[in-house]
């Protein structure tokens, strides 16, 4: 297999996801609507009733809505994340994983090509609302556009990660929704995404250390600290560690010898 | 009669797959009991067997969507486990079910396979015109999959099957659902690329009149070999007067079930 074969393979793997997205505009723009939503509704409503002191990375006062926006973004890529693993689902079940799965390249490398087109996508739909949120009176730093692209690379990894770990464990399409709703709304709330986790120590202990240890408060502060030029590094080390676990157990859930696949291979017996 | 049909189409030649007592288990259930046998090139080696018998489970286990625990598999005279993911190389497959994409075309589907496998642009779109006009669907090559009837998208699979010049095709079923005049064109075709590019076909089927005098022919029932060597030969030797009536009474009362003229 030569380097040649892995890049259009991973080329391929990335232009059909692609393709797929364009032709489903109805989840470009769901996609869309979801995070307005909460900008333009529900943070208008809490920019009056809720102040946000100086607190890392903001060095002057800033308003609600440029507050919650890096969360907003990470609930784009999580969204997208969980959108590629029921993608993954509806793949295995109407039988076009096998072509992908019976490809003579390793099987991580097809993960991590289908992960990264996952990420391409989701970038697409950050970047989106970024620009939309801009005509609504959200300010960045000019910079921080560009350098927070890394770090939503590797948030959108993560995500991706995770819903393919879930897309492993799940049998039927049907099951997909419940799952759904049980991982994005605990993740979101249960965040920095809507307020920062100081003020989330003064409501409730319990509910703080729940923040404290969900994947998605870190990825919400690297975004946050990438668009203000800084690294988080404690948001850095837990997302990309959290990146290789999902990853790794993915791959080895996928993996033909091992993982769910072999025992999900109950089904195609009865056929024949 | 196994031994006798198996020398004689040896003749020297190594086998582009050789299944080496594989059984394989669902839980405490036991899918296939000691296979062998194997696959030689310009062949087509029909899989008898009726609906349960393992055909499915053993295409599985030879595309590695999951592994033999025990027996070996070799494709091309190498180990399938030790040559891992590389043995799937040398194989092009057309899957019991549909695996194409439904939204996308025709040519989006050949060109994402055709990139699975390494194939250039330029390269993947000659062999694609090739295969689409053996198969009479260039035509439709810019229509999305969704659109097209069931006996034309199992000619866009095999179509997809062939594009990288494989040396083993394996066929799960392929004519499932379709009507004669496609099963029989589909039959022929297979029959005649076997010779003309010297491929070695592996067809699994439940339908007798797929299956031709001298193509070779391994009968599965519940899991296990029954009869294996030329099909005018495994006639002969049960003393049926045909192929079902060898097939009822090698398997005897299985094949009341599933199994079809």
């Amino acid at each position: 297999m030569s380097f040649m074969h892995y890049a259009r393979a991973f080329r391929g793997i990335v232009w059909r996801e692609l393709l797929r997205f364009l032709q489903q505009r109805e989840r470009f723009f769901a996609a869309l609507v979801r995070p307005l939503i909460w900008l333009i509704i529900f943070a208008a409503g809490f920019r009056a009733a809720l102040g946000i002191s100086i607190i890392p990375p903001y060095e002057t006062y800033i308003t609600y809505d440029v507050y919650i926006t890096p969360g907003l973004l990470a609930m784009i890529q999580l969204f997208n994340g969980m959108q590629s693993s029921l993608s993954m689902v509806y793949d295995r079940e109407m039988g076009s994983m096998r072509v992908l799965l019976t490809t003579p390249l390793p099987r991580w490398f097809l993960l991590v090509a289908r992960l990264f087109a996952g990420v391409l996508v989701s970038l697409f739909q950050v970047y989106t609302f970024l620009l939309v949120a801009y005509f609504c009176g959200v300010e960045l730093p000019a910079w921080g556009y560009l350098v927070a692209l890394p770090a939503l690379i590797l948030t959108g990894m993560m995500f991706g990660a995770l819903g393919m770990l879930l897309s492993s464990t799940i049998k039927q399409l049907e099951n997909f929704a419940g799952i759904m709703n049980f991982v994005i709304f605990p993740m979101f709330f249960a965040s920095s995404a809507l307020y920062p986790l100081w003020k989330m120590r003064e409501g409730s202990l319990t509910l703080y250390y729940i923040c404290l240890y969900n994947p998605f408060t870190w990825a919400v502060e690297l975004i946050r600290f990438a668009f203000y030029l800084k690294i988080s590094w404690e948001a850095l080390a837990v997302v990309a560690g959290c990146t290789v676990v999902f990853l790794a157990l993915s791959v080895w859930a996928y993996d033909p010898s091992r993982g769910i696949q072999q025992r999900k291979a109950v089904a195609p017996a009865a056929a024949g | 009669m196994q031994k006798e049909a198996h020398k004689k189409d040896r003749a020297g030649r190594t086998p582009v797959l050789s299944v080496k007592d594989v059984s394989y288990w669902y839980g405490a259930k036991q899918a296939l009991d000691d296979v062998s046998f194997d696959v030689y090139a310009g062949k087509v080696t029909a899989l008898l067997g009726p609906n349960g018998a393992g055909k499915t489970t053993l295409f599985s286990l030879i595309t590695r969507l999951f592994d033999a625990p025990t027996g070996r598999i070799e494709i091309d005279g190498r180990s399938a486990a030790d040559w891992g993911f590389k043995a799937l190389g040398p194989l092009g497959v057309v899957f019991q079910q549909p695996t194409l994409d439904l939204d996308l075309t025709v040519k989006q589907n050949l060109r994402y396979f055709a990139s699975l496998r390494g194939l250039a642009r330029k390269e993947a779109d000659l062999r694609m015109d090739r295969a689409l006009t053996a198969l009479d669907m260039k035509e439709r090559i810019g229509e999305m999959v969704r659109s097209l009837n069931g006996g034309h998208r199992r000619r866009v699979e095999i179509a997809r099957a062939l594009l990288h010049g494989p040396k083993l095709l394996l066929l799960d079923e392929p004519t499932i659902g379709l009507d004669d005049p496609t099963r029989a064109a589909i039959v022929r075709h297979i029959h005649d690329l076997a010779r003309s590019d010297n491929i070695g076909v592996l067809w699994a089927t439940h339908l007798f009149d797929e299956i031709q005098p001298d193509d070779d022919l391994v009968v599965l029932s519940q899991g296990r070999i029954v009869a294996r060597g030329e099909a005018k030969e495994v006639v002969k030797e049960t003393g049926g007067k045909d192929l079902g009536d060898a097939f009822r009474l090698l398997i005897g009362s299985n094949a009341e079930e599933g199994v079809a003229v």
